[in-house]
């Protein structure tokens, strides 16, 4: 698999990461070094290997249906670029 | 299982200018697990608090924070897989999907794409003609909720509440099973029976705890059935998906427009897109949702900060002994053991709290008589109140003390309207309340003759009339019942004025 200049764009754009024009053939050239890599990994065979999710013997750790956390509107908004009425403003969106 | 003795309905079909064509609906219905605290959070889950206030760092998305999974959500999910006869995945495990949207702080909504908790099931969903759809489910998966954007605060800004980012949320996907606007909309009322009777999901739609987002096509006689003996979708229309409704109404008149939207198409020559499309109530028409098309990609990953999730058998059996008795065999037995019609079964078993209200005033009676009285008196006196059968005045013991009065012949059925409405406003024990106020029916041959005698000597002309028109005995009767104020026994009134008149 091999990525274009289009691709990468509509990557960045999914990421919301604003990329100009000119910067668009290195970015994908860097998509494409590491799909190799990847691909790579492709070629070991690991045909009845169940896939590793950890490194350690762990089961998900799970918690009792408690209530212990809230009531924190205050520091919850604390780092909101604008926040009114306790609410996060941002700028409309409606569909 | 139970015995499928229901005939399938008919699909719905809609004449086009051309020709008829059917409608193919699956749905996805999402639906807030009963919990205290969120999904991987110990936020409260509780509607109605103040903005943002049940907000932990983990729903904020603060960096650092790392989710921790509520076991009782995964419960309440193997519950409901359960209770709609699924198999459960011993294993499953969570994704990102990933979106920006200001109400999801994460900037991915945990879920469970390609290994789901639960697998396939059915629900049977009575259409109340006699006829039944068996509704495949596909699977269902866990998954967060996101926060709530207002959009009419402020002209210029939208304000976002990050309460409900993060609460459980079941979504239960069907199989394309569903035929009409109809279905749909009973599918969702058997699913919610279900859920509420499981204690999974309270079902309130007004608050937005169970969505539906519904996909429409439409095909032409004939394919649908080609499409369930191959199980290939080519056969089917192209889908458009209505998101989010939260209104049995709304469902029905958006599949309605959509499908008309679609043949439409079709019939002018053109090709139905894929979609997403959102249903506008006050215009009544569905129209695309252009922002979602674009950001249709979700790129979906295994989320690196939850391991999979292994549940074992032994705990998924004792979900399982715990079950409580689901609506269909609720209902099954109400006709067996009380002799009630499909109908006062329905009616009777459509809130688990009425069918125990019910059972409780029906045990060791008449069934057919606790039935009559539920439904017929209380459930209509309730309702003149807007209240609900938890709120009932009246305990099932008091109302099971009025039809006991009955039964012995204490008190008629008009007679015992009337003990019925005191006890509702007033309280109080039935039976003490018709002796302290002389409401017992007069069974007394004499009391009632001396009455019938009464009223004859009276009324001379009428006597003679009725001699030449004995349906005018009638009047008599209706003369003693009032003298008596209402409690004589009615049928030795009847026997008694007949005699006295030789008719």
């Amino acid at each position: 698999m091999s990525i274009d200049q289009n691709t990468a764009a509509k990557v960045a754009k999914l990421a919301r990461i604003k990329v100009e024009e000119d910067a668009l053939p290195a970015l994908a050239s860097e998509f494409n070094t590491i799909l190799g890599f990847i691909e790579q990994l492709g070629e070991v065979d690991v045909e009845g290997v169940e896939p590793m999710v950890s490194v350690t013997p762990m089961r998900l750790k799970r918690r009792a249906d408690v209530v212990k956390e809230g009531g924190q509107q205050d520091k919850v908004l604390s780092n909101a670029p604008d926040a009114r009425e306790g609410f996060f403003a941002v700028p409309k969106v409606v569909e | 299982m139970l015995d499928l003795t229901y005939e399938t309905p008919k699909p719905k079909t809609i004449a086009g200018a051309r020709h008829d064509w059917e409608l193919v609906i699956g749905m996805e219905v999402h639906a807030q697990v009963a919990s205290n605290a969120k999904l991987f959070s110990a936020a409260s889950t509780e509607f109605g608090a103040e903005p943002n206030s049940n907000v932990s760092f983990v729903d904020a998305a603060m960096p650092g924070m790392l989710p921790v999974i509520n076991e009782y959500c995964v419960e309440q999910a193997v519950r409901t897989g359960l209770g709609l006869k699924a198999e459960i995945n011993l294993k499953s495990a969570f994704d990102r999907k990933n979106y920006f949207y200001p109400d999801l702080p994460q900037g991915y909504q945990i879920s469970q794409l390609y290994h789901p908790i639960v697998g396939e099931g059915e629900v049977l969903v009575e259409m109340g003609d006699g006829t039944a759809r068996l509704v495949r489910i596909e699977r269902i998966h866990m998954e967060q909720d996101a926060g709530k954007s207002i959009h009419d605060m402020d002209p210029n800004m939208s304000f976002v509440d990050l309460n409900r980012t993060g609460v459980c949320l079941m979504e239960i996907v069907s199989r394309p099973d569903i035929r009409g606007p109809e279905e749909a909309a009973a599918y969702i009322v058997k699913l919610r029976q279900i859920l509420r009777y499981l204690g999974t999901c309270d079902g309130n739609m007004q608050n937005g705890n169970l969505r539906a987002d519904v996909n429409v096509s439409i095909c032409r006689p004939g394919d649908y059935e080609k499409y369930q003996e191959t199980q290939d979708f080519s056969h089917l229309g192209t889908r458009c998906e209505i998101k989010n409704m939260n209104s049995m109404r709304f469902i029905q008149a958006a599949i309605d427009h959509e499908a008309r939207r679609q043949i439409a198409i079709v019939e002018g020559g053109g090709t139905v897109d894929q979609e997403t499309r959102l249903y506008d109530p006050d215009k009544g028409e569905t129209r695309s949702m252009r922002s979602k098309e674009e950001a249709h990609d979700y790129r979906y990953f295994p989320d690196p900060d939850l391991l999979p999730l292994e549940i074992d058998q032994d705990w998924v059996d004792d979900i399982q002994a715990r079950l409580p008795e689901l609506p269909d065999e609720k209902k099954a037995r109400f006709i067996k053991d009380f002799g009630l019609t499909d109908y006062d079964a329905s009616v009777l078993t459509a809130e688990v709290e009425a069918a125990a209200y019910f059972e409780a005033v029906a045990k060791g009676r008449d069934g057919k008589m606790a039935a009559n009285w539920v439904i017929n008196e209380l459930f209509g006196r309730l309702k003149k109140e807007d209240h609900d059968i938890t709120e009932s005045p009246v305990s099932p013991a008091q109302l099971g003390g009025i039809i006991d009065l009955i039964a012995k012949g204490d008190i008629s059925g008009k007679i015992a309207k009337d003990l019925f409405e005191i006890v509702y406003k007033e309280g109080g024990d039935p039976a003490e309340i018709v002796e302290a106020r002389g409401m017992k029916q007069v069974t007394d041959t004499g009391a009632i003759e001396a009455a019938v005698d009464e009223i004859i000597a009276a009324n001379p002309a009428q006597v003679e009339k009725a001699k030449q028109n004995p349906k005018l005995a009638g009047w008599f009767v209706g003369q003693v019942m009032k003298a008596t104020g209402g409690k004589a026994n009615p049928k030795a009134v009847n026997e008694i004025v007949s005699a006295r008149l030789g008719l």
